[in-house]
This record gives C-alpha cells, sequence and structure tokens, in this order.
C-alpha cells in the first residue's frame, strides 16, 4: 500500500555543545533530535507537532543539511545527504528548499522582489536575463502577486504578501520536496487561510511533498496527511492525521490536543492540564522524557525509555501504557 | 444589575505622523461589568493595543495621544486625571499584564523584590511584610517552592513562570481590573492553558473583571462574558460570547470565524477566506471599512460609514445590513442570516 518514501530519516541526532570558561570546554550538549527516525511518501504532507524547544526546526534544517547532523543519514531518494560531495549537495538543493517563518526576517530588504525570486534561478541555472524575468513574472502570478510589482522592495508589501515572495522563491527550480518551517504562524487568520489554500493548490500542481513544521494544530490537521509530534528532541507518536485527532494515544499527543482553545464556547471539553514546563533538553529526564509531566505515569516510565513502536496499520507510538 | 465597572465612550486615539494624525481606534465605545469578562478581538493593526494602553492612560508614553471620547472606571473620568493620580490607580485597583513577560519583568531585580514594589508603593507595606506578601503571591499563582523563586532572576525562569510572576505583580494589590493583552500569545499550548486555568480561577476567587485582547477566537470563546470584535480601528460587533458565536453578524466576524482550520468536519477542503488584506490605518477606504473585502457590499457601503446597530438588547454590529431589523428592534436570527448568505451566493453563483 505504501508509496516509497522520497526522504528517510535514519536514527538522526544532533547535539549542540554547551562550552563554558575561557577555553571553551564543552561541559555538556544540548540533545536537541536525540535518535529520530522518520519516512515521508512522494506527494504527502507530513505534519510535525510540538512545542518550542523540541527540535522540530532544527529537523528540518538537519534535513536539508543547513546543519550537519551529529549522527545517524537522512536519505533523499536513496541518496545519502550527509555524504554527498559539495557540487552534488548543491544539485540536491534545487530538489529540496524551505520556507521560513518570519516574513521579515526572511528577504532581504535591499533587494528588489523579482531578484529575491529569481536568486535560486541565478544560483542554479542559466538563464538569460529575458528568460529570468519570463520565469519571476509566471512564479508571482503563481503565487497570486501582482507581477506589475517586482520592481519594489519587500517593505512595501505586506505581511502575506511577503509570505507569498517566499513561496514563489522556493518554488522557483521546481522541487520535490519543502520544508515549511512555521511557514504561516506568524499571519493572522484571515491571511493565513488565504496562505493555506495556496500551499494546498501549488501542491496539486507541481506535485509537492511537504514537511510543514508547526505548533497550531488546527493548521497541522488541515494541511497534514500524516502527523508526528516531537517532545524533547524525540517523536513519540506518528499517525494518519484522522486517526490522531480522533483517539490519540500518547498522554502528550492527548494533553496537547486537550489544552488548544477551541472557538465553540457551547462544548467546552476537559482539558487535560499539564504540569511544569518542558523540561531543558541538556538535561532530559530519566526514562520515559514525558514521565515528570504525565498524569499516569508509574515506575516503568521512570527508569526505562519507551521505543518508538507500531501498534496498528500506520501508527507509531512510544508509550509503555499508550491510550486506547 | 451587575454594576458597571468600565465605560469607555467615543474613543479615538491615534498617533502624530508626518502624514498628520493617524487613527488607531475611532470612537470606540464598550463596557464592562464587574466580574465578567470581556474580550477584545482582531487582527494586528486593528487597534486592540492602542484601545487598552488608553485605557491604561499609557498611550501617552508609547508616542500617542488620545484625541476624543472618556474612559470612566468606577463612574470617575480617568481622561480628566493627571499622571500623579493615574500612579495611584494603576498597579493598584486597574493593573495590566503583556504579551512579553521576558521583557515586562526588569532583568535587574529579583522577582520577589519586583512583586513587593508595587505593594510598599501602593500599600505603604514595611519592606519585610511586603516580602512575605510577595512569596504569598508567587504560591497564589502556583509557582512552586516560592521561597527559593523570589531570591531568583528573570532569567532564571522559564517562559511561563515569568508570565505567572508578571501575573502576581498585577494582582498584588487586589485590582478590581485586569487587563491583558495577549497574555498567552508568546507561550506554548500546554502552558497557555495553565496561565488561561489560574486567569479563570483568580477571576471567580477574587471577582475581579479582566478586559483581556487576543487574536485567538478559541481562547475568546474559552475566557469571554462578552465579546468585541475590533477591524481597522472600530468596532464591528460586539455582543455576549453565545450571541457572537451562534448568530454572528458582521461580515467580517462570519469571515473570520469560518476561516479558522477546525477540529470538525472534513478536512483537506479548500478553506473559507476573506479577500484582500487589512486596510493600512492611514489610508482607510470611505464608507464602510470593510467594504472591499466584504461579500455582501451594496452601494451604500461605499459611501456612508454605518454605526452600530441593535441586532437584539444584547447584541450590536456596525453593518447596513442590519438596518431594518434595528429599526423595527426585531431579532434577526440565524436563520435570518443564512437565509441572506444563500441569496447573496445564488447571486453570485
Amino acid at each position: 500500500m505504501s508509496a516509497p518514501y522520497l526522504l528517510e530519516i535514519r536514527n538522526v541526532k544532533k547535539y549542540f555543545p554547551i562550552q563554558m570558561g575561557l577555553l571553551g570546554r564543552v561541559v555538556g550538549h544540548v540533545k536537541a533530535i536525540d535518535g529520530l527516525s522518520l519516512g515521508i511518501r512522494k506527494g504527502e504532507t507530513f505534519g510535525l507537532v510540538g512545542e518550542s524547544g523540541c527540535g522540530k526546526s532544527t529537523l528540518g534544517r538537519v534535513i536539508l543539511k543547513l546543519q550537519q547532523a551529529t549522527e545517524g543519514d537522512v536519505l533523499f531518494e536513496e541518496r545519502n545527504v550527509g555524504q554527498l560531495k559539495p557540487n552534488e549537495l548543491r544539485r540536491l538543493r534545487q530538489e529540496m528548499q524551505i520556507i521560513f517563518q518570519d516574513p521579515f526576517g526572511s528577504l532581504n530588504p535591499r533587494f528588489l522582489v523579482k531578484d529575491i525570486i529569481g536568486e535560486p534561478i541565478r544560483v542554479h541555472l542559466r538563464a538569460s536575463a529575458k528568460e529570468l524575468d519570463k520565469r519571476v513574472v509566471e512564479l508571482m502570478e503563481l503565487v497570486g502577486l501582482d507581477a506589475s510589482r517586482r520592481n519594489r522592495y519587500p517593505h512595501e508589501f505586506s505581511g502575506g504578501q511577503r509570505q507569498r515572495i517566499g513561496i514563489a522563491r522556493a518554488i522557483a527550480l521546481n522541487p520535490k520536496f519543502i520544508v515549511a518551517d512555521e511557514a504561516v504562524s506568524a499571519l493572522d487568520v484571515s491571511v493565513q487561510s488565504q496562505v493555506l489554500n495556496l500551499l494546498v493548490k501549488l501542491q496539486k500542481e507541481l506535485g509537492l511533498t511537504y514537511l510543514f513544521i508547526a505548533h497550531g494544530l488546527n493548521v497541522v490537521r488541515h494541511i497534514s496527511d500524516r502527523v508526528g509530534v516531537m517532545y524533547l528532541g524525540k517523536l513519540v507518536e506518528v499517525a494518519d492525521t484522522e486517526a490522531l485527532f480522533a483517539a490519540p494515544m500518547h498522554p502528550y499527543t492527548a494533553a496537547l490536543l486537550s489544552a488548544i482553545p477551541r472557538p465553540t464556547p457551547h462544548n467546552k471539553q476537559e482539558r487535560i492540564i499539564l504540569q511544569g514546563d518542558v523540561p531543558s533538553p541538556a538535561n532530559p529526564p530519566s526514562g520515559c522524557r514525558f514521565h515528570p509531566r504525565c498524569p499516569i505515569a508509574r515506575d516503568k516510565c521512570r527508569q526505562e525509555e519507551p521505543l518508538l513502536l507500531p501498534l496498528s496499520e500506520g501508527r507509531q507510538v512510544a508509550c509503555h501504557y499508550p491510550l486506547v | 444589575m451587575a454594576e458597571r465597572l468600565l465605560e469607555i465612550r467615543n474613543l479615538t486615539a491615534g498617533f502624530l505622523s508626518e502624514q498628520g494624525i493617524v487613527k488607531a481606534t475611532d470612537r470606540v465605545t464598550l463596557s464592562l461589568d464587574k466580574g465578567q469578562t470581556l474580550c477584545l478581538v482582531g487582527e494586528s493593526g486593528s487597534g486592540k493595543s492602542v484601545t487598552s494602553l488608553a485605557v491604561m492612560r499609557l498611550l501617552e508614553f508609547a508616542g500617542g495621544i488620545i484625541l476624543d471620547g472618556s474612559i470612566r472606571f468606577h463612574g470617575e473620568d480617568l481622561m480628566k486625571k493627571n499622571q500623579d493620580e493615574l500612579t495611584r490607580i494603576r498597579g493598584n485597583k486597574l493593573a495590566m499584564i503583556f504579551q512579553d513577560p521576558m521583557s515586562a519583568l526588569n532583568p535587574v531585580f529579583t522577582i520577589g523584590d519586583q512583586i513587593a514594589e508595587s505593594l510598599q508603593l501602593h500599600q505603604k507595606k514595611k519592606k519585610k511584610e511586603a516580602w512575605s506578601k510577595a512569596v504569598d503571591l508567587l504560591r497564589l499563582v502556583g509557582i512552586p517552592a516560592p521561597e527559593t523563586r523570589a531570591r531568583q532572576y528573570p532569567h532564571e525562569l522559564s517562559g511561563g513562570m515569568c508570565q505567572r510572576v508578571v501575573i502576581a505583580i498585577a494582582l498584588a494589590c487586589n485590582p478590581e481590573l485586569l487587563i491583558a493583552d495577549e497574555p498567552t500569545t508568546a507561550l506554548d499550548v500546554t502552558v497557555q492553558a495553565q496561565i488561561l486555568d489560574l486567569l479563570q480561577r483568580l477571576k471567580q476567587e477574587f471577582g475581579m473583571s479582566i478586559l483581556l485582547i487576543t487574536h485567538d477566537m478559541g481562547v475568546a470563546a474559552e475566557m469571554a462574558d462578552r465579546i468585541a470584535v475590533m477591524y481597522a480601528g472600530i468596532i464591528a460587533e460586539e455582543g455576549t460570547v453565545a450571541e457572537i458565536f451562534d448568530n454572528p453578524s458582521h461580515p467580517y466576524t462570519i469571515g473570520l470565524l469560518k476561516s479558522i482550520p477546525g477540529f470538525e468536519g472534513e478536512r483537506g477542503e479548500e478553506l473559507y477566506t476573506i479577500k484582500g488584506t487589512i486596510p493600512s490605518i492611514n489610508q482607510l477606504p470611505d464608507g464602510c471599512r470593510f467594504h472591499p473585502r466584504c461579500p455582501h457590499v451594496m452601494s451604500r457601503c461605499r459611501e456612508e460609514e454605518p454605526p452600530l446597530l441593535a441586532i437584539n438588547a444584547d447584541h450590536h454590529a456596525a453593518c447596513w445590513l442590519h438596518e431594518e431589523t434595528a429599526a423595527a428592534g426585531q431579532r434577526v436570527g440565524v436563520s435570518a442570516w443564512k437565509a441572506k448568505q444563500s441569496r447573496t451566493e445564488v447571486k453570485r453563483a
């Protein structure tokens, strides 16, 4: 049944050293990603959710090799991204792109919009000025921007329009895979829905595969085919979107889903309020990383770390006592 | 009838710019009863924060000016007070919590000192007494080991903890009105749930009124007794929480509610969108401010700005669609709105 994986992540770890003192002695590591495996199929949208600091953005960057993984492999169409030579990597970059969260920080304010959108083409392909201009116009129309405004600077555009510029830049080289790192989180609701519709439309037209990183769970539910929930550098649950939202099996997923305030004042649901904060990834708790906040933790959870195991068709959960 | 605590009438506030006066809010009228929560919702740039800063009379410090209107707190007009008098009210009977807890706290004082400060200032408490009250307050807002925490600095605490400290400072003098400007926007959902829970508990325990500013309809549904929806500096719609969600009557509110991806219903369908973007406050369209984006626009909307018209005693909307019902003093139900909507949809098709 399952389509082949476009992207496969095998036991990836990313540690950031903590340095102290004059000599920069390494006194510990922030374990941003701590042994994570995942496969993303061609043409699907994989949603990645979790709270700040759980490592979801780092994972996006490691996949694109914007950051080097400490351990483990990232395979894109069965090529190991970590072992590519610089010129091979450069070619691979045409196929994987990223859309950033901040529509203000991710566009160079001194570049004209046509130069921002045209830059990947200039870097990767040979194109005459005329061809380049034609492609920029085409891209701007595709993302719903007025192409006659291509000779303007980013500050002349609104937040939603800038995000469209970022999207046009990401699809400029006809990539196969796009990491959307909180691509709609900074936008107002009425603009957010426009950009979400655009992302879905582009996926259909261009056959894109998305890794959609977000903390807004309703947005993830809307756009994703499958969802992975991260907690402190690890996946705690992976499932088809509908199954996950209908019946979460990891206690953390359940708490996360119940914590979202919903725009339905009449049927307020019982909220599971977690105690305390997310622990520091420099010093994760023993056993199950969620046990200090887990409402149903038992002795085994304090000692033994649960593995991410398949529980049913297409569903993996890392919990000793999964909810049914 | 509940006691009226805050009454804002025709508040027009804004900023001086090179092009002249820019009005961030235009004739905003709102009221809040004792023990109630009023949520001010709207997208960025709609004038929510300017309204809250104006109530605190802090707008002057943020470079803004209040051009017109009155703000009555307990029947006293805050507009007629000078800053000395206001200092005695602010942080005492009127308190505020801000969006970013990290920058609301002073990094070079311990959190205990920062809570005790307002007690020493407003309640003339001795230092030792104020400190022990500060520890009590930290316990009240759910901070574990408050004695130790009180001696720590803001950077030693997480974002959620800092927001609890900011709430403790606001609560120090038992305020009657707490203004919370996006108190949970910077926090994760699980921590947001903790903070909203805390605010609800404190409201019930102390009979406090809350003016909550948020862009999240979900937060508003959870917290509010009444909701006011702002759009480009005006109140577009105002009513009880049930009225706003069951019988939204301004096309902007309807669009806003429809464009939120939900948790029920079909997934992957195209989302409803409000076409266009929010106008900049120095280039407002003529007539109704929403008309260029409105699916129900009529010729009158382009020329004349609608006032807040009564849908019923508990519900008002600034839209010409409701003029007849307002004039007849009738109640327009969901069915009437749906009929109207299907009519326009037929027209468009």
